[in-house]
């Protein structure tokens, strides 16, 4: 157990280095910087900015400072706001991402395990085709659609809901459910095909053969074995949830952290943009880690196969 | 003997796209108390739908009983609700299935398992049941049972997963244990072992046990009478004596054929039943085996043959026993 969680967890390291490394030289590939862009500025002024940045000084000493400044969580001053840290910037704005990601996950992850066991449960019936018809639509439609047509329907035309802005708990309700639409469609699917494996699993007739009631049996056997598809979900959900909310944010006009690498990018803020994905890349990291952590504790196979590997 | 099962007359349906799949068609056996009765035939004989039916496990739909009545204790089962069924279940009447792989719940201790039904049927304490729990891995034979019963099934053999189905089947001492093909899935020299569990229980709770293979050498040392069955009929039954050594069927005589024998000459070689059994959605109104069998006569493919009693305990459905057929071939 240890071993395997250790393991884990360099793994999640090494990765992690994998990818400050390509972000690092990524960057330094493109052509051109911020100080090189629309407005001429005159040699001087850019010189010393390049000193400033540490620009002027060979490759693998720009990386090894990197390296060294980020593992003190420091990942520099933003090219565009001068006056501004990147790790200022990003624990400002990323508790409004935090809350509508977190917010998303747990609605996707009720949501989802609900629609998918009723579409189990009434296999071939109606709730099962209206679940599936849905699910193929939420996969389809892109998050940024869902959110523009939520927008208009329910802001625009009923007027429900703010069109932008996150101040109260209302403003949640839009931009959450066009987060959650993909993976609440991806969870459902999956828990429906899990549900209907244990249902049909020999060890449900086995419990129903010790005269278990029908309600026991769904929730010790069934829904306990048939939740487990959906825990290695829970890193590519987290992917995704980041990914869409960094569309959006801008489309609902929220300040988190989202919206602050989009603007990054189109201002070819260097130090911000790699401190974001960084960012975002340990979060990525982190959430998969816990995954394969929960993973054992809820499937006592998996400690086994790496007890004999170790 | 007194009886404590009676199956009368049974008759189950699937009802499947191209129609109706009659996998049972007019089952008639007893069982009596501390009895051990195989059902043996290939497989699709309907061995399993005849178990599972008793035990009310097949879902409905698609499944349909017809027509019958299975008799336990006196009591028709088929006419009781679900909450009735599911206070006999386990309780009175265990089940244990092929494939020990697949039977336990991967992700709960095997104690765990077993203590379940104790807890449900005899209202125990978790450390009660505990207690019985242990008792009964120690009882079909699992070593160190205090520490086994605090770990997972993947941490068991078959033959040991097996032995812990039966002490769950058991663990409540029904008076009727029904194995569906218990061995099947097994090594030739763990299903011996099998066997051996079973038959010690049965001695040690007398137990009545209805064995299901399609392996008549799995039954020869274990069962005190037999029911062959055929495409959804009992084609034959008997004591072992009976069919063992005087099988009157040609289906029956041609599963023995099939089987392996330890006095076998080498020039003679095993004999497998050529072809299929017929297709249960349009099953033939004559004799089910007439396709298959070396003994077929016109009058087989017109009329399905009635039982014919050939002792208190042996039965054959096979015109060639037939009162009125003997007739006809002796003269
Ligand atoms: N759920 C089902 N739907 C349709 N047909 C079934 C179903 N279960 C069993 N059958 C049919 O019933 C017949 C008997 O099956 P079964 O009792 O499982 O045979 P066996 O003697 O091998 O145990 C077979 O022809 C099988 O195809
Ligand atoms: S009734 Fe006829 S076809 Fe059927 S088993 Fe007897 S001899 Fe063969
Ligand atoms: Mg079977």
């Amino acid at each position: 157990m240890v071993r395997y969680i250790t393991s884990k967890f360099l793994y999640m390291l090494v990765s992690l280095l994998i990818l400050i490394t390509a972000t690092f030289f990524l960057m330094k590939a493109i052509p051109g910087n911020p100080f090189m862009s629309e407005k001429q500025v005159p040699p001087q002024i850019r010189e010393r900015l390049m000193e400033q940045y540490g620009l002027d000084k060979p490759v693998i000493v720009q990386y090894g400072q990197y390296l060294k400044n980020i593992a003190q969580g420091d990942f520099g001053i933003s090219m565009k706001m001068q006056n501004k840290e990147v790790t200022g910037l990003i624990t400002d704005t990323f508790g409004a991402s935090l809350k509508l990601g977190l917010v998303a996950i747990v609605v996707s992850l009720v949501v989802g395990v609900l629609l998918g066991l009723l579409a189990a449960l009434y296999h071939r019936r109606l709730i099962d085709n209206v679940a599936m018809v849905l699910a193929v639509l939420g996969i389809a439609v892109p998050s940024f659609v869902v959110a523009s047509m939520l927008q208009f329907v329910f802001a625009q035309k009923a007027g429900i809901f703010n069109v932008m802005g996150f101040n109260g708990p209302l403003d949640y309700v839009l931009p959450v459910a066009a987060l959650a639409a993909q993976p609440i469609a991806f969870i459902a699917r999956l828990t429906r095909s899990s549900m209907l494996e244990v249902l049909h699993a020999d060890y449900i007739k086995t419990a129903r053969a010790k005269g278990l009631n029908w309600m026991t049996i769904l929730f010790r056997h069934v829904v306990r074995n048939g939740i487990l598809p959906v825990i290695t979900y829970l890193g590519p959900m987290t992917a995704n949830i980041i990914t869409g909310s960094v569309v959006i944010e801008q489309i609902f006009g929220i300040g988190g952290l989202g919206k602050v690498f989009v603007s990054s990018i189109s201002n070819r803020d260097y130090t911000l943009i790699m401190g974001v994905t960084i960012f975002y890349g340990v979060i990525l990291m982190l959430a998969r880690f816990l995954t394969d952590i929960a993973y054992v504790f809820v499937d006592p196979r998996i400690k086994l196969t790496n007890r004999k590997e170790g | 003997m007194e009886s404590i099962l009676e199956v009368k007359d049974l008759h189950v349906s699937f009802s499947v796209r191209g129609g109706e799949v009659k996998a049972v068609r007019g089952v008639n056996f007893t069982v009596g108390k501390g009895e051990t009765v195989a059902i043996v035939g290939e497989s699709g004989s309907g061995k399993s739908v005849t178990a599972q039916t008793i035990m009310r496990l097949i879902p409905s739909p698609p499944s349909k009983i017809k027509q019958g009545q299975v008799i336990f204790n006196g009591e028709d089962l088929l006419s009781k609700t679900n909450k009735q069924m599911e206070a006999i279940r386990g309780k009175d009447i265990g089940m244990i299935f092929q494939d020990p792989m697949t039977s336990l719940n991967p992700t709960i201790k095997v104690g765990k398992q077993i203590t379940e039904g104790l807890i449900k049927h005899q209202n125990l304490s978790f450390a009660e049941a505990k207690t019985r729990g242990v008792e009964m891995l120690k009882l079909v034979g699992i070593k160190n049972a205090e520490a086994r019963f605090n770990q997972y099934p993947h941490e068991f053999s078959g033959g040991m997963r097996q032995r812990v189905m039966i002490a769950i089947a058991l663990a409540c001492r029904p008076s009727l244990l029904i194995a569906d093909e218990p061995t099947t899935a097994l090594d030739v020299t763990i299903q011996a072992q099998i066997i051996n569990v079973m038959k010690d229980m049965q001695e040690r709770f007398g137990t009545s046990i209805i064995m299901i293979t399609h392996d008549l050498g799995v039954v020869a040392g274990m069962a005190d009478r037999v029911i062959v069955m055929y495409a959804g009929e009992v084609v034959e039954t008997g004591t072992s004596m009976e069919i063992f050594k005087n099988p009157q069927h040609p289906y029956t005589r041609g599963l023995l054929r099939s089987l392996p024998r330890i006095d076998q000459r080498k020039d003679e070689p095993l004999v497998p039943i050529i072809g299929t059994p017929p297709d249960l959605i349009k099953p033939p109104v004559g004799c089910p085996f007439a396709a298959r069998c070396d003994h077929a006569m016109k009058v087989c493919e017109r009329i399905d043959p009635d039982p014919t009693h050939l002792s208190d305990t042996h039965m054959s459905r096979c015109w060639l026993q037939h009162p009125m057929a003997q007739e006809v071939q002796s003269s």
